[in-house]
């Protein structure tokens, strides 16, 4: 029994990971996610916003599950997302001023970002403390590594570097230099335009897979 | 910036869709035919109009007096929901035409980022209560230009042959990204050159 019980629990954690994957299977969230992945430090910081928020309001909306009446419930999950966003805000121009001006706007725009209500109104509401805590971690991390990996294309190919962190420390710059791509980068790959072309070709590929391992189940049962 | 300069800017250079990323939602969402882009692009440029008089209105005459300016990311998405259920009542009162042809995207528009964006990139340019609702409306005309441009090609792109992972959605990221590459063209320079 307890492993049968632990075994759902991971499934909770892992789907927002890969079967629901935020970004590439629900397609949501998408403003920050192409805006901000010009640089993978960018990625890393948004994610923890994101991460964070999404906790805080999975964690408060299902306490507050049974007290928010039915009719103003969006509005309320609104109040506590915004909140949350708040404090992001606040904590990233006190303590990492670099990074909260390279996001911006976005920082503050993760209030309407669709994922989160949409975890609230989906799932929340619905269940568990617990389950909750798992959901929204899982929804924020499988949020973060999409948006590493897009931001990940995007540096090594449009700058030929990577950024994880943006001050000197022991010596190392928090860049590294890839040699030969530094030198002739693909700079499309950085512009806007660029977001855009990996974003389409990268859910083109998410797709092909899902029909290809969709036809291998076909294949298996004749 | 003069009110010309402002609306260049926000339909063409930052156009929200295609260099901000800003409302990519809907846009992705709403433009595979155009009589419905039209129908968004209209509310949207409605709603960003009045949402950027209305949040300047608030952010400048309310919480500056009263030292609240950390509130504003809670204040404004509230005064947009509720503008926005607002707008949405008063159409349906006066004018049933309107209301059928707008009504089922206003709902939509609450999250959408552009209307949230233009809010509070306003308050950042220190733009005056005109320069707002100027930065607003242009910013929506941007996004009806840019969903109007995109349905017309995913209406076409019906006819065509497409890969089949590329079906649907990729291709429409593919299609924004090669506009994205033309509205490159437009860029500062190009603002002054034209206003001197």
């Amino acid at each position: 029994m307890a492993t049968a019980e632990s075994k759902v629990l991971l499934k909770e954690f892992s789907k927002g990971i890969f079967k629901e994957n935020p970004i590439f299977i629900i397609v949501l969230g998408l403003c920050p996610t192409l805006a901000v992945s010009t640089q993978v430090i960018n990625a890393l910081g948004m994610g923890a916003g994101v991460i964070f928020v999404l906790l805080g309001s999975n964690i408060f909306v299902s306490l507050l599950k049974d007290f928010i009446p039915e009719k103003v419930r969006i509005p309320a999950y609104v109040v506590i997302i915004a909140s949350f966003v708040t404090v992001v805000d606040l904590v990233m121009q006190a303590f990492a001023p670099s990074l909260s001006k390279s996001l911006g706007v976005f920082v503050q725009l993760i209030v309407v970002n669709c994922i989160i209500l949409g975890r609230a109104e989906a799932y929340a509401n619905k269940n568990t403390l617990g389950r909750s805590v798992l959901d929204a971690l899982g929804m924020g991390i499988g949020f973060t590594l999409s948006l590493i990996l897009i931001s990940l294309i995007r540096e090594v190919l449009g700058a030929g570097t990577i950024t994880v962190f943006p001050i000197d420390f022991l010596g190392f710059s928090g860049q590294i230099r890839i040699p030969w791509l530094s030198s002739f980068p693909v700079r499309v790959l950085g512009l806007a335009s660029g977001a855009l072309l990996v974003m389409g070709f990268l859910k083109a590929f998410f797709n092909w897979r899902q029909m290809s391992s969709a036809g291998d189940r076909r294949g298996g049962t004749t | 910036m003069t009110y010309i300069g402002i609306i260049l800017t926000f339909v063409l250079i930052e156009n929200f869709i295609l260099t901000q990323f800003l409302g990519l939602c809907p846009f992705i969402g709403v433009s595979t035919k155009i009589d419905s882009a039209i129908g968004m692009g209209f509310a949207v440029i409605f709603v960003m109009s009045l949402a950027s008089l209305v949040t300047w209105a608030i952010y400048n005459l309310v919480l500056v007096p009263l030292n609240l300016t950390y509130l504003q990311t809670i204040t404004f998405i509230l005064v947009i929901a509720a503008l926005v259920q607002f707008v949405e009542m008063i159409i349906q009162k006066i004018s049933q035409p309107l209301y059928k042809a707008l009504g089922i995207y206003l709902p939509l528009i609450t999250t959408n980022c552009a209307v949230l964006g233009i809010a509070l990139i306003a308050v950042r340019n220190t733009y005056n209560a005109m320069e707002s609702f100027v930065a607003g409306f242009a910013a929506g005309g941007g996004f009806l230009l840019a969903i109007l441009l995109m349905s017309a090609l995913r209406e076409r792109f019906e006819t065509e042959w497409i890969p089949k992972p590329l079906r649907g959605m990729p291709i429409a990221f593919v299609t924004a990204g090669l506009m994205a590459l033309a509205f490159m063209a437009f860029d500062k320079a190009l603002l002054n050159n034209l206003l001197g």
